[in-house]
């Protein structure tokens, strides 16, 4: 497995994972308690407070589970909960399943809680205790097995495909070895890539599910009227959506295929994983993912302890809950955006530095990332958040195959 | 600024010996020039990085390949050393919009092009 790898560390929860961060999560449970639950995590302007929250006021399944998921994130330490009142979200079971999970968690209804100042007043007061008790927690050895690694490309160009991506592939090579879960995501963005992919795939029957994952995405897609494709990728350079997914699929590596997850599904050890983030059945909410934020939240649902995020033309988001490091593909937007990137592929272009070296980069500062040191969008505050309607089928048995050994 | 500067042959990279097209590794200017298999080649517009070049001459129809697998059709035929882009193709898949075709159709269109 790994050798001279410097241990990270990371704070133990009761199920046994561990987290890179310690962060205390304000959830507001629907839109109407979104500004009452900003105004407590501004209060603190804290690095490792974090808000995040579901606007929708129906019911959703979807959205229920990945708010469970992201609550009990292993890199969330505490939560407090902040609902209007009348809204669907069950929150005594959210708050349930969160305390289960042996976390902090408070809940407070804006409804029962004296209006916007008072609540606003009383989640301050709660968050600060919380954050008195997380500084208490002393964080214990971890390894890179205990790791989840998930990878986006967001604002992809022409070089995307040429440097960055392929650069986080041999990045992804060495944590396989080294026993990570890597997850990489967007089957919309893989359409015309699903026959090279399912000949990756550890059983046949894998294989055959990533092929029909992809049709379905395509379907999906082909009802919307757009493929995952903006404006800003003709701007630089790429005209067709096969041409997008081949650039964008080089992110996942050499590796096998280790199995097809969903949304909230987590790894079961380390390997590949491929994360279906289109919905199932007739296409119902609008599309999949309206921004690539959504697809991180998805990625850290699944269990990501951080996210590489490369780009071409230069995005600047970073996340709630887990850290984003920026590959930048496009020299010329390094030259632009250096202040928010974390590592520059665009090297590769100019001559600087090879495939490999860059990919060697890209591992170091996962390793350094994940043993504390902040990433740059990290550093910034960059802290984006998006959870829509969706709906999402279980995944089958011959999705992940290793399990069942 | 008609600079006829010679692109050097790292200005052009070749991902795949199968490839029918060049791509950029800079932004090149109007009226640089370039040999394509033995071929001078006078650039007739700007092209920046990351875009793609016909390797040699095409015809209509003709799959476009790029790390070694088809990423489209041409709806017109090139020369070599022709900028090869949304004007000259098209998806086998789903087609690609643009800021322009969203100004026109506010309405997902339900065009089906598989």
């Amino acid at each position: 497995m790994s050798e001279s790898v410097a241990p990270l560390q990371g704070f133990v929860r009761a199920d046994g994972r561990k987290g890179i961060r310690n962060v205390l999560v304000v959830a507001y449970l629907v839109e109407c308690a979104h500004h009452v639950s900003r105004r407590i995590a501004q209060h603190f302007d804290d690095l490792d407070v974090h808000l995040i929250g579901f606007p929708g006021c129906f019911p959703n399944q979807y959205a229920s589970r990945m708010m469970r998921a992201l609550t009990t994130h292993p890199n969330v330490g505490a939560v407090l909960l902040v609902s209007l009142g009348c809204e669907s979200m069950d929150r005594d079971a959210l708050r349930e399943h969160i305390v289960a999970s042996g976390r902090p968690v408070d809940l407070l209804v804006i409804q029962e809680s004296g209006g916007t100042a008072t609540t606003i007043a009383a989640g301050i007061e709660k968050v600060g205790a919380m954050r008195t008790e997380l500084a208490r927690q002393t964080p214990v050895s971890m390894s890179l097995d205990e790791l989840v690694v998930g990878t986006i490309c967001g604002g992809s160009d022409g070089t995307s495909g040429i440097t960055a991506n392929p650069a986080v592939g041999r990045c992804f090579d060495h944590l396989v070895a080294d026993g990570t879960a890597c997850v990489f995501e967007e089957t919309g963005e893989l359409i015309g890539c699903e026959n090279i992919m399912a000949e990756r795939a550890v059983t046949p029957e894998l294989g055959e599910l990533i092929q029909a994952c992809v049709a379905k995405a395509e379907r999906y897609y082909q009802t919307m009227g757009f493929g995952s494709f903006a404006p800003g990728n003709a701007d630089g350079g790429l005209t067709t959506l096969e041409e997008k997914s081949m650039g964008a699929y080089s992110k996942s590596g050499a590796s096998p295929i280790s199995g097809l997850i969903k949304p909230g599904d987590i790894p079961p050890g380390g390997g590949l994983y491929l994360l279906d983030v289109v919905p199932d059945g007739e296409p119902r909410f609008g599309f999949p993912n309206i921004a690539d934020n959504a697809e991180i939240v998805e990625m850290i649902a699944s269990g990501c302890h951080l996210t590489l995020f490369t780009t071409g033309r230069g995005s600047v988001v970073g996340s709630a809950i887990s850290p984003v490091i920026k590959v930048c593909a496009n020299p010329e937007t390094y030259q632009r955006l250096s202040a928010d990137m974390d590592v520059n592929a665009g090297k590769i272009l100019t001559g600087e530095a090879s495939l490999d070296a860059v990919g060697e980069e890209i591992y170091r500062r996962v390793k350094a990332v994940a043993a504390g040191e902040r990433s740059v969008s990290e550093a910034l505050g960059h802290q984006e958040f998006i959870l829509t309607y969706k709906s999402f089928e279980p995944i089958g048995p011959g999705c992940l195959p290793v399990r069942q050994v | 600024m008609r600079e006829h500067s010679a692109v050097s042959s790292d200005a052009l990279i070749l991902l795949h010996p199968d490839d029918n097209v060049l791509v950029t590794a800079r932004s090149l200017p109007e009226g640089a020039t370039m040999t394509l298999d033995g071929q001078a080649l006078v650039l007739t517009g700007a092209l920046p990085v990351g875009h793609k070049l016909a390797r040699r001459a095409m015809a209509a129809g003709d799959k476009i390949v790029k790390y070694g697998v088809p990423i489209g059709s041409l709806l017109a035929p090139v020369a070599p050393g022709e900028w090869v882009h949304m004007h000259n193709m098209t998806s086998d898949y789903l087609a690609s919009h643009t800021r322009e075709s969203g100004r026109q159709a506010t309405q997902p269109s339900q065009e089906s092009n598989s």
